[in-house]
Order: C-alpha cells, then structure tokens, then sequence
C-alpha cells in the first residue's frame, strides 16, 4: 500500500481555497488499440462542486467518467481522488494496484448507470441493504434500516418490498441512487442517468439529483439534459473527439464560448427539442 | 406370457437396484456440478495454459462414449494403481462425464450475467467472492436452470451403462432377473416404468425450481394470480 493518504476533512462547511481537490485529472489519455479516445484531458473538481460532461456521443464522457472509478484502465497521465492516485501505485514505473486496493477507493465513490443496473434477484431494500453489508460489514437488521431510510429519502419507502421488475424506469434509478447514497460516498459519479427513461419520468431523478446537489454532494455527471447542465451544474465540461473543448460555468460554455463545435452541437440539441 | 407377479417376486431387488440407480445418479450429479463450475471459474483466470488445459479435458470428456471413459477408469484405472470399487468407479465416472457438460452450461450462464450488474456491485466496492456469490450465482441461476435439468435427466439415463462395470444399479438387477426367468417383456416394461418416473421427477422439480428462482422476473401480475401464489406459500 501506498502511503497514508492525505485527509481531507469530510464537513461541507469547508472552505475550499487550497485543500485537496476531490477529483484531479491531469493529461489524461486513452486508446482502444489505435483509436484515441481520451487526449490530454485535464479537469479539476472542487468539494461540493457538480461538473457536467456533454458533448456528442462517442466524445469519451462516458469513458472519462469511468475513469474516474476505474471500471475503465486509462493509460496515461493521472487521475486523483482526494490526493490519491487512481488504479496505480505511486511507485516509477507505476503498477496496476490490488483489487483489494481497489475496492477502498471505490467504496468512497458512488456511480450511478444509465441501465440502473439493479440486482433483478433484489427487493428494493435489498438492493440498498447489500453493500451495507458485504461493504461497510453492517449487520443485516442495521443495514435494513439505514437503507429503508435511504429510499424514504428518495421517495420510495413505498417500494421497499418490490423487486425492481415491478418499479418503472424512473423509480429504479431513484433506487440505484438509493443504494449509492447509503454508502455515504464523497463522490457521485453518473452516467447519463436519465438517458433510458421514458421522458416524462426523467424529472423525478432530475429532482433527486438536484436535492443531492443542494445537499452539498461532489457529482460528475454525464448528460443530455442540457437543462439540468445549465441550471445546477457549477461546471461544464465539453468534450468532442476525446478533448475537452471548452470548459467553464454553464453560462462561459452555453452562452459566451466561440468554439464552433460548442455551437454547432448546442443548435442540433435546440432543433431535436423543439417542434 | 404377461407375468406381473414376476415384478412382485424380484420387487425387493428392483428396488434396491433403484436406490443405487438413484445414489449413483445424485452423488454424480452433485460431483459433476461441484466440478463443472470449478472448471468454469478456473477458466476465467487469464492463464492460457490453464485454459487450454481445461478446454482440452471438456473436449476429450465430450467427444468420447461414456462407457469408454468408465472403462478407462474401471478397468485401466489399476494399471496405474488406481483401483476402485465398482460403485464407486461409476460414481467418479458419471461425475467427470457430467462436469464437462455441467462446465459448458455453467461458461455459457457466466456469460449471460449482465455486465453492469457487476460494474454495479465492482463500483460499490464489492469484493469478488462476494459478487460471486450475491450477484453472478444468482443471475446464472435463473439462465441456467432449465439447462441444469436437462443434463441431470440426461444422466438418470446414463447410469444404466454402469452396469456393464457390474454396479448393482436397476438396469444390472433387471438383467439378472430377465437371465433367470426369461421374462424379456416384464423386464423391459419394468425398466421403462422405473427410468420414466425418474425422469418425470426429476424435471417436475426442475420445473419448480424454476419458478422459484425466476418468480422475482414477474411483472405487475393480475391480482388472481398473485393472491393465488401467497395463498399457496402461506
């Protein structure tokens, strides 16, 4: 194991000035044998900060994001969760670390996936109670009910018993969320969380989600819903062919940048939602 | 002709034949999966040689008669010191024979798991025994299942070849009994009455656990039927 990792003080009342970014990429870069995905990227996440990703689809949001947890090897450059390196040891020539490594890392990082991925052999409840148990080492009634508090708070106490083939698209998200936020992570990360909802269930996740921002929560968030990106996001992020193109507040990327592909995507999105 | 007390007379040893058609049967079953997934996960590692390895032994274990490989261990086993009791051979034989289908059955159901339901439990720092156990298992379960049958009611009929390695299972007793009395008909209706009860419970089993491992799959069902079920639970 690497060295004691840095703390960092865990109270959102922190004030962020010189304290260890909660996600730090630093030229990152990714090839899927000769096709780049990833080039060079760079971005910084403060504590409490939402980034959103957008851009075109095969622009690497989704493969960056993944990086980030390292369900995705990257191959160059570095990424840094609260100071600590991600997937590899400190050490020249670096090493790919343990799983067991790994998994501490992932434990303070919650993803949530655009399939909801729910375990389909899992009530609910179950589906929230089980990192609590197999994770954290909770007992099973404890697990119970800190997750049964979990999908009260987004809204599905209701559902406890339900398996997830009974529960629409946008309720099992609302559980997936469930199940990551009773893990207690620094870091949400979601990948396009809405993208497989039927439209007129994507504002009952979009509202989780913004509760979680209020709440004070790190998210990285790939998304679609430009909307979400220009009203909650501090930051956005706009990748096109695996480079950030532009960067900065939703209003610096949405309404003042000059980048052409900025504003050749952003009409394409206007003429597909208007009608 | 028809002679159905003749069934009466040798009764005693149909069944005992039967209880070791049936010992034979479970125990080789049970090996084959233990087996079988053993050689699965193994196959997951990212150790060519173990790989080849084991798909070596599946093909040679699929591509060969099973009275061959029970020969090779019965009878060549104690050339090379290994020697076996006769029930005990059969049991070790239909064990391998079973692990290389029950293997395949079990790759093709690792497969099947979707992809995310790992990442899910990998992103929430799972570890992978217990992803094992928690969320592969479970998911092989329900793709598996009807496939797992099959090949249990594929062996029930297997076990008839251990009696040519004079395992004292239904089809030797009914050979005996059809030697000393010549009643060729009675023997045979006698055997396919044992062998389809077999069968028929084993896949009436199969159909059960079926439903009950895929009964969270149900959607919104009409009321009748679900009160129906938590009536039949209660």
């Amino acid at each position: 194991m690497t060295a004691v990792s840095q703390t960092v003080p865990l109270s959102r009342t922190t004030v962020q000035g010189d304290a260890v970014p909660m996600v730090s990429i630093r030229g990152v870069g990714k090839s899927f044998g000769t096709n780049e995905v990833l080039r060079d990227i760079d971005l910084t996440v403060s504590k409490s900060e939402v980034v959103c990703l957008i851009g075109p689809s095969g622009s690497g949001k989704s493969t960056l994001l993944r990086c980030i947890n390292f369900l995705e090897v990257y191959d160059r450059g570095e990424i840094r969760i609260e100071g600590k390196l991600v997937g590899y040891s400190e050490d020249t020539p670096r090493r790919r670390l343990s799983n067991r490594d790994l998994r501490d890392l992932r434990r303070n990082v919650g993803m949530v996936f655009q399939q909801f991925n729910l375990w389909p052999h899992m009530t609910a409840l179950e589906n929230v109670a089980e990192a609590l148990v197999q994770v954290r080492g909770m007992d099973k009634a404890a697990a119970s009910a800190h997750a049964r508090r979990m999908l009260d708070r987004v809204g599905l106490a209701a559902k406890a018993d339900s398996y997830p083939a009974r529960l629409s698209g946008g309720q099992q998200q609302r559980v997936a969320i469930a199940r990551v936020i009773a893990m207690e992570p620094h870091l949400m990360l979601f990948d396009e969380p809405t993208s497989a909802l039927d439209p007129e269930l994507v504002g009952e996740v979009l509202q989780v989600m913004r509760d979680l921002a209020a709440d004070g929560m790190t998210m990285v968030v790939v998304t679609h819903e430009m909307g979400f990106a220009a009203n909650v996001a501090d930051k956005v992020a706009f990748l096109d062919r695996g480079r950030i193109a532009a960067f900065g507040t939703p209003r610096e990327v949405f309404h003042e940048s000059t980048e052409p592909r900025v504003q050749q995507f952003l009409q394409t999105y206007h003429e597909r939602n208007s009608f | 002709m028809l002679d159905l007390s003749l069934l009466v007379q040798y009764g005693p040893a149909l069944l005992r034949g039967f209880g070791i058609t049936i010992l034979c049967w479970g125990a080789g079953c049970l090996i084959g999966m233990v087996l079988g997934f053993a050689l699965m996960l193994l196959r997951q590692l990212p150790v060519k040689p173990l790989r080849w390895v084991i798909r070596a032994y599946i093909e040679v274990i699929r591509g060969t008669p099973f009275l061959i490989q029970l020969f090779l261990l019965y009878s060549g086993g104690p050339s090379i010191g290994l020697r076996l009791e006769a029930t005990t051979a059969g049991i070790l034989g239909l064990g391998i024979y079973g692990s290389a289908y029950f293997a395949e059955i079990f790759r093709a159901g690792y497969q099947a798991v979707p992809k995310g339901q790992v990442e899910a439990a990998l992103s929430l720092g799972m570890s992978y025994g217990a992803i094992l156990r928690r969320v592969i298992v479970p998911a092989m379960l329900v793709s598996t299942i009807p496939a797992i049958v099959n090949m249990m009611a594929i062996l029930t009929k297997e076990t008839v070849v251990l009696s040519i390695i004079t395992v004292p299972e239904l089809m030797y007793e009914m050979q005996t009994m059809a030697a000393e009395t010549f009643a060729t008909f009675e023997t045979i209706l006698g055997m396919a009455l044992f062998y389809w009860l077999l069968v028929e419970v084993v896949s009436r089993l199969g159909r059960r656990l079926e439903a009950r491992v895929t009964r969270f799959l149900t959607h919104a069902s009409p009321q009748g039927s679900s009160s129906e079920t938590a009536t039949a639970r209660a």
